[in-house]
């Protein structure tokens, strides 16, 4: 169990203020000028060092994603932090954005300076109006007391940052849909190549980076790269907060370390299943776009991105969804695939018109209206899906049917025929 | 940009505040302020957007009324009709359904009208499923304008729609005691 | 050049382009339907999958650009599954009414299915429907056919440049609309109907007129303005039921107007079709040879001083010119075809043309525009600077109202005087016009009807040479023709010197008009010759023919062939598509047939006639003869020399055996020839020369060749069978000249010619009779060559009374194409009475 001393986020409940005060009584903004001075390269390699990868669900090293940006300074780079956080299953940014906003400003400055980015812009979505409301406290905080602006924190730096709001759409976490909906379009993902390095905001070389991501380069780099990688295994380094959500006794956010064995985490922070150990059924353990996992897996796989890749799902946004044996899986999936046909964007054909047929043979399978051979249709479609389309919503929406099917095809048969035979 | 119907413009603080919106994007990329700028006039506009206010923005920022109108209607949280004094969002998706949303649901069902989208007999209230609100720890919960209210039940949801239309104050965030996000025990 | 191997094949392609275009150079088709050359990459159907080794997935080829050494497949089990799948979606929605859709048989998603499709559908879930969304007159909406590849959208912010088309909702419920269903304020508005790929988005006027497989389809030129679109008419017997733009990157590109479009509909409607004669204020109907014998008196009988031809905006060039010509015979002076009373006294063709070329917009790097709205004038042109526009930073700027052209401008204001401005250094512009390399100058029509124009003009002709606007490569100065047919009649010199239109009007109203002969001159206040008599030619019961005291109905411009000159000065040909209503006649032969009726000397005897003296005269007209033709004729140009003297080796096949032979029989013909056509030995002749010869001495490439005419290659008797009359001579002397003296062109003409008295090629139209061969000539009227014998394919040909009607009775008396069908069909009933 990760030790208290060892928390980057100790103030992730609110048990005190997000003020700026407070804030600095727990180290934000700690000579943060002494850290910029050491140099874009000295924090690119400290990043690299601490083997961070991106809290956004696709789990890219961060040191080396930022170490892209082209260094150019007649360039006018951005970094875009993503705070859309849509996933369900997933809320851990928004518990560190109301309660630990100056950790996310102080990131922001550090790893602008790194990317050689002057703006940087924070989308959160439309639904976290209150969030919202105190980041923009913070953030005028942050301006009032010099950290951020004309030469931020006295570095000789000049940084902006601003908040804009976005207004439901989950696609706009997708990062160059968000890019579109910042430039005040529709969030239709873009066409790769070109990548945001190249060309992102406004045209200009753009690094996009979820709240956690950046809310703990200023721990990582006051205590060392070297620190935060002695947590986890290799390459599946450091602290992580985790959502448990679901058919638990006390679902909750709790930061721990990465690779936390998946029914530790449950049973020491949730206060574990529902009716105990022996009646879960599965577990989603990367919010809702990784496949499930059923119940023997879950009795000893670890929480990290390559253990949890091993058994064909993924860590994704680490938001741990829990379902009991009174759980109707198929409907639960069914609700997924209800979000994802609510959230395409529309642009590309397999998701537009794919994911309302997944949702439709998904509803017919839970009404007991299909066979097996529905099923194979059903696997075939999402197959048909998986890998056509602009960005990873249409594998998201793909995913959690596959993981369904894979663990419990042979229950969800014998419940057809019985429904047929009556 | 011709026939622009001059029902709708922003209040003076409203103005301020736009122009405050506007100065945080390129001078040339008016466009970016589209969203916020949206939110503020729905705001000001009891928390709809006409066509004369969509079309108010899109002059605003100089773009032609389509690409506004299509804004407007990509994204769930700009509404083209009135929805009442208070629009109770009850979160469906598979975090609050496990956690009894249908209950919630039924709750806002019994309180409010036997469909969505639909006024209340007051005309105060309407109410609608949507998708993931992102405080699935906290589930099941419902945004009733900007504020989340969590660790719902049947009950207790009841309870805050009355005690709203009383005129009763309720405590906004999780309605069972526990501080944010944090484990209960 | 870089390097990519495409389905394990090594292929050398440009850097920069896209798989699907690197694909496209290598021959391989890919399947797409949102992706369109001419706009910006959406890269949103999915359809153009194909996998590149070391990808993780398909990737979209429309969009991703060529790397040194990729290695691409398109035709894999992926490739070929992920096509499948992309089209099973496209269809679970679609309605699948193809038997109902006016796009069927000429749709994207119809032949992409066929092509690429799933077996059959899967889908058991009721389909999503969308209602119709109203775009206004031109285009009829049904778009649950839409497979939202957003291609209008795209038209619609890019290339017209109005931002009314959007597609609203996301998701499966995402739709194609214009806002709140206005109709589009375009002039370009009905390209997304050949834009859009299924048939979401059809012509509302063609709605269930016709399958896209039973209409004739004949390339020409758009006659609605003066750039000269080209395009495409489809004809269901007599009518013109659609046009459509054919592919020109130096004019429309692949747009054209909604006016050019839609103009086929008044084809139909207030044609005239018969010779028509005022009598006691009312039309009368008449026929050809009283109307026409009724001109000729009038013509013969008024004092050429006081005789006006007046030309029309839809004149073809053959026209004027015998306009012109018989103006000069008569010696009328007061022809004048500037109908809207341009005064500049023009002495070469630069001063009115648009001479940077309309693809000169790509190059140049300041543009000034005086008095024009060029998107109403030029609807293609306005396009053609919008796309420089909005793609670079192209100083612009405008003098004149203050229009709307779907982009942004500099307005430097509405006064004549800021022209001197300029020109003295006193204006911001002149600074941007002095930098530029290539700077242009836009002179609208509206500048040169005004009272003060002559002085505008030379205002405006001495920014060329402050501005250093024309140089040996570029020439910046240009004027904006409204009309198809002004600059052809320009050229032809179908206008007064030192007068214009105001100078006849005085002459009226002095009582020195007593005639008026109006060639469709439609925008004339014709109350100005309310005293003199007026004979129209034209098409449609227009202002001219209100006012007309004979009318001769003539062909309209899908009707006949012709030459137009576009605003560039552009050598253009139409093609007849449908024929005229009626007794109408294509223009050029009813004033050669009045030539004729007033013993003029040189009536002609075909069109082609006319089209070489004209090149004659005006040989420049011939320089950009952009039909095939011309193109012919290049081609034979660059053609290198080896590759026609290449010396067969004994691997022959048969065929090359058999070509060979003719090869060989036909050396000694080369040096008969030579002397024959050129007169002179084959070693002296040019490249040029030769290869023409040789090519005259293949059958094979022979009847490619004639196919260009419409003639028919019936037998290859060249040498054997000497029926002929020396043609050349003839025609060479009706022409005043010797046969040496002729113009290449002319030599060309008198080979067609000569081959048809020589029966080696026929027309279409000709007729065999056992007694000959009759033509309907031209002008209509039946004349016949009578050779001894006919050969066909070398075999003597014994006509037999089933192979031929009898003819004793058409003479060449007979002079209509009616007539002639009459006597025909009464031979026949007479031949079958025989019979039985
Ligand atoms: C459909 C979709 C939704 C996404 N939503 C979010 C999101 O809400 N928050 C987020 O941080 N990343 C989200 N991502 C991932 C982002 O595209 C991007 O990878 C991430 O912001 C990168 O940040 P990181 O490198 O810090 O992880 C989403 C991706 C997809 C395909
Ligand atoms: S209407 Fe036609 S062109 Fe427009 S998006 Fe639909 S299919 Fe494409
Ligand atoms: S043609 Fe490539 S995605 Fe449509």
């Amino acid at each position: 169990m990760l030790k208290e001393k060892d928390k980057i986020f100790t103030n992730l409940f609110g048990d005190e203020t997000y003020s700026l005060k407070s804030a600095q009584k727990r180290g934000d903004w700690n000579n943060t000028k002494s850290l910029i001075k050491k140099g874009r390269d000295w924090i690119i390699d400290e990043m690299k060092k601490s083997e961070l990868r991106g809290r956004g669900g696709a789990g890219f090293p961060t040191g080396l994603k930022w170490s892209f940006m082209p260094k150019d300074p007649a360039l006018n780079n951005y970094l875009v932090v993503n705070a859309d956080e849509s996933e369900p299953g997933t809320c851990k940014d928004r518990d560190m954005i109301r309660n630990e906003p100056h950790k996310l400003i102080e990131g922001c400055l550090l790893a602008s300076f790194a990317m050689n980015a002057h703006t940087c812009y924070i989308y959160i979505r439309g639904e976290y109006f209150n969030e919202a409301v105190v980041l923009q406290n913070a953030i005028d905080e942050a301006y009032e007391a010099g950290l951020v602006g004309k030469n931020a924190a006295k570095s000789g730096w000049d940084f902006d940052i601003y908040l804009h709001r976005g207004a439901g759409a989950y696609i706009c976490g997708e990062e160059t849909a968000l890019l579109e909906s910042l430039e005040g379009k529709k969030g239709f993902p873009r066409l790769k190549p070109p990548f945001p390095a190249n060309k992102g905001l406004y045209g200009s070389p753009t690094t996009v980076n979820n709240v956690e991501t950046i809310a703990v380069v200023p721990t990582i780099l006051r205590r060392g790269g070297e620190w935060f990688s002695s947590f986890g295994r290799e390459k599946n380094t450091g602290t992580k907060v985790f959502c448990i959500s679901g058919h638990v006794n006390n679902p909750c956010n709790i930061e721990e370390e990465m690779g936390i064995p998946l029914r530790e985490l449950i049973e020491k922070h949730a206060g574990g299943v529902i009716g105990g150990w022996d009646n879960l059924k599965a577990i989603i353990p990367g919010g809702s776009s990784v496949p499930l996992i059923p119940k023997n897996i879950c009795d000893s796989v670890l929480m990290d991105f390559d253990s949890l890749t091993e058994v064909k799902s993924g860590l994704g946004t680490a938001a741990v969804i829990v379902m009991d044996k009174s759980t109707d899986l198929v409907t639960a999936i069914s609700k997924l695939s209800h979000f994802y046909k609510h959230e395409s964007c529309g642009q590309c054909t397999p998701c537009r018109e794919g994911t309302g047929w997944l949702w439709r043979m998904m509803e017919k399978i839970g009404e007991g209206n299909a066979t097996s051979s529905d099923i194979d249709k059903l696997l075939d479609v999402t197959k048909q899906i998986e890998g056509h389309t602009i960005c990873a919503l249409g594998d998201a929406a793909a995913w959690p049917i596959q993981g369904l099917f894979r663990h419990f095809r042979e229950e969800i048969e014998e419940s057809l025929t019985k429904i047929r035979a009556a | 940009m011709s026939n622009l119907n001059d029902n709708f413009s922003f209040s003076e603080t409203n103005e301020r505040e736009a122009k405050k919106i506007l100065s945080k994007y390129p001078s040339d990329r008016k466009q970016s302020a589209i969203m916020p700028l949206l939110d503020l006039a729905q705001r000001q506009n009891d928390n709809w957007l006409s066509r004369d206010v969509v079309e108010y923005v899109a002059n605003f920022i100089e773009i032609p009324f389509i690409k506004a109108w299509e804004v407007v209607t990509f994204y769930s949280m700009y509404y083209t009709k009135y929805n009442g004094k208070y629009l109770v969002q009850v979160c469906g998706t598979t975090p609050c359904w496990l956690r009894g949303s249908d209950q919630v649901a039924k709750a806002c069902k019994e309180m409010i009208s036997p469909d969505q989208n639909t006024l209340s007999k007051n005309g105060l209230f309407s109410w609608m499923q949507v998708e993931c609100l992102g405080a699935c720890v906290n589930a099941p919960l419902v945004q009733i304008n900007d504020d989340y209210y969590e660790d719902l039940t049947y009950d207790t949801t009841k309870n805050i729609l009355q005690s709203l239309m009383d005129g009763v104050e309720i405590k906004v965030g999780s309605q069972n005691g526990r501080t944010s996000s944090k484990a209960v025990s | 050049m870089v390097k990519v191997k495409i389905n394990g094949i090594e292929n050398d392609v440009q850097e920069g382009v896209t798989i699907l275009q690197a694909c496209e150079e290598a021959g391989l088709e890919i399947p797409r339907f949102c992706y369109h050359d001419r706009l910006s990459i959406a890269g949103n159907c999915r359809m153009c999958l194909v996998d590149v080794e070391g990808a993780p997935k398909p990737v979209a080829s429309c969009a991703m650009p060529i790397n040194e050494g990729m290695s691409i497949h398109t035709n894999t089990q992926t490739v070929k599954k992920a096509r499948e799948g992309v089209m099973e979606f496209l269809l679970i929605n679609h309605p699948l009414d193809c038997p109902v859709c006016d796009q069927g048989g000429e749709c994207d998603l119809q032949d992409q299915t066929v092509a690429f499709g799933p077996e059959n559908s899967r889908f058991n879930e009721n389909k999503r429907s969308v209602d119709e969304k109203y775009m206004g007159p031109l285009i009829k909406t049904y778009m649950t056919r839409c497979i939202h590849c957003t291609r209008c959208i795209r038209f619609g912010d890019e290339v017209a440049g109005v931002n009314q088309l959007g597609a609203l909702n996301r998701g499966e419920n995402m739709e194609i609309t214009t806002y709140l269903e206005q109709t589009l304020d375009s002039e370009l508005s009905a390209n997304i109907v050949d834009l859009c790929p299924v048939g979401a988005l059809t012509s509302k006027p063609y709605q269930f007129e016709a399958r896209p497989w039973e209409l004739k389809k004949t390339e020409s030129i758009d006659v609605m303005d003066a750039v000269g679109s080209n395009i495409r008419v489809d004809t269901y017997g007599w009518k013109v039921k659609r046009i459509l733009p054919v592919l020109n990157e130096d004019i429309n590109e692949e747009w054209i107007s909604d006016k050019t479009r839609y103009a086929c509909d008044g084809l139909l409607t207030q044609r005239i079709d018969t010779p028509l004669i005022k009598n006691n204020g009312k039309f009368v109907e008449s026929d050809w040879n009283e109307s026409l014998s009724k001109v000729t008196e009038l013509l013969k009988s008024n004092d050429p001083e006081e005789i006006v031809f007046l030309l029309g905006d839809f004149i073809d060039l053959e026209t004027a010119y015998l306009i012109k010509k018989l103006a000069d015979s008569l010696n009328i002076k007061s022809i004048e075809c500037r109908q809207d009373g341009c005064k500049i006294p023009f002495n070469h063709r630069s001063q009115f043309l648009f001479n940077s070329k309309i693809n000169g917009l790509d190059e140049t790097d300041c543009l000034l525009i005086v008095g024009s709205n060029i998107r109403e004038e030029a609807p293609i042109i306005n396009a053609r600077i919008r796309k420089q526009v909005i793609s670079r930073d192209l100083p612009l700027a405008l003098i004149g109202e203050n229009f709307d052209l779907t982009y942004k401008y500099e307005h430097l204001g509405n006064d004549v005087n800021i022209l001197t401005d300029i020109l003295y250094d006193k204006n911001e512009f002149s600074k941007k016009l002095s930098e530029a390399k290539k700077p242009m100058l836009i002179v609208g029509q509206a500048l040169l009807n005004r009272d003060d124009s002559i002085q505008i003009y030379s205002l405006l002709e001495s920014f060329i040479e402050k501005f250093n606007m024309a140089n040996d490569e570029w020439n910046g100065f240009n004027v904006l023709q409204l009309s198809a047919s002004r600059a052809g009649s320009l050229e032809v010199g179908c206008y007064q010197k030192n007068k214009n239109l105001e100078d006849i009007i005085d002459d009226a109203h002095n009582n020195k008009v007593r005639l008026v002969m109006s060639f469709g001159a439609d925008e004339i206040n014709y109350k100005h010759f309310e005293n003199s008599k007026i004979i129209y030619m034209g098409t449609h019961g227009d202002k001219g023919a209100n006012a007309a005291d004979i009318i001769l109905p003539s062909a309209a411009y899908t009707e006949k062939d012709g030459i137009y000159i576009n605003t560039e000065g552009r050598t253009q040909f139409a093609n007849k598509a449908s024929y005229p209503p009626g007794d109408a006649k294509e223009d050029w032969k009813i004033i050669n047939q009045i030539s004729k009726l007033m013993s003029l000397d040189w009536p002609f005897i075909d069109q082609g006639d006319v089209r070489s003296v004209i090149f004659d005269d005006y040989p420049h007209l011939n320089e950009n003869f952009k039909d095939q033709t011309c193109e012919y004729i290049k081609l034979l140009e660059n053609k290198s020399k080896d590759e026609i003297e290449i010396t067969p080796k004994d691997t022959r096949t048969a065929k090359e055996k058999k070509s060979d032979t003719i090869n060989e029989n036909i050396k000694d013909f080369e040096n008969n020839s030579a002397y024959k056509i050129y007169n002179l030995p084959w070693k002296d002749l040019s490249d040029r020369q030769r290869e023409y010869l040789r090519k005259y001495n293949y059958p094979e490439t022979w009847s490619e060749f004639t196919e260009h005419y419409g003639f028919k290659v019936v037998n290859d008797i060249k040498k054997k069978n000497n029926v002929v009359l020396p043609y050349e001579e003839q025609y060479a002397k009706s022409l005043g000249k010797v046969w040496d003296d002729l113009s290449y062109n002319q030599k060309k003409w008198a080979y067609t010619k000569r081959n048809k008295n020589n029966l080696i090629g026929l027309a279409d139209d000709a007729n065999f009779t056992p007694e000959g061969i009759v033509v309907i000539s031209d002008n209509q009227e039946a004349y016949y060559a009578k050779p001894k014998e006919i050969y066909f394919e070398n075999k003597k040909l014994i006509p037999s009374i089933n192979d031929f009607y009898v003819t004793d009775t058409i003479s060449r008396h007979s002079s209509t194409m009616a007539e002639c069908s009459r006597a025909r069909k009464e031979m026949r009933s007479s031949v079958k009475e025989k019979a039985s």
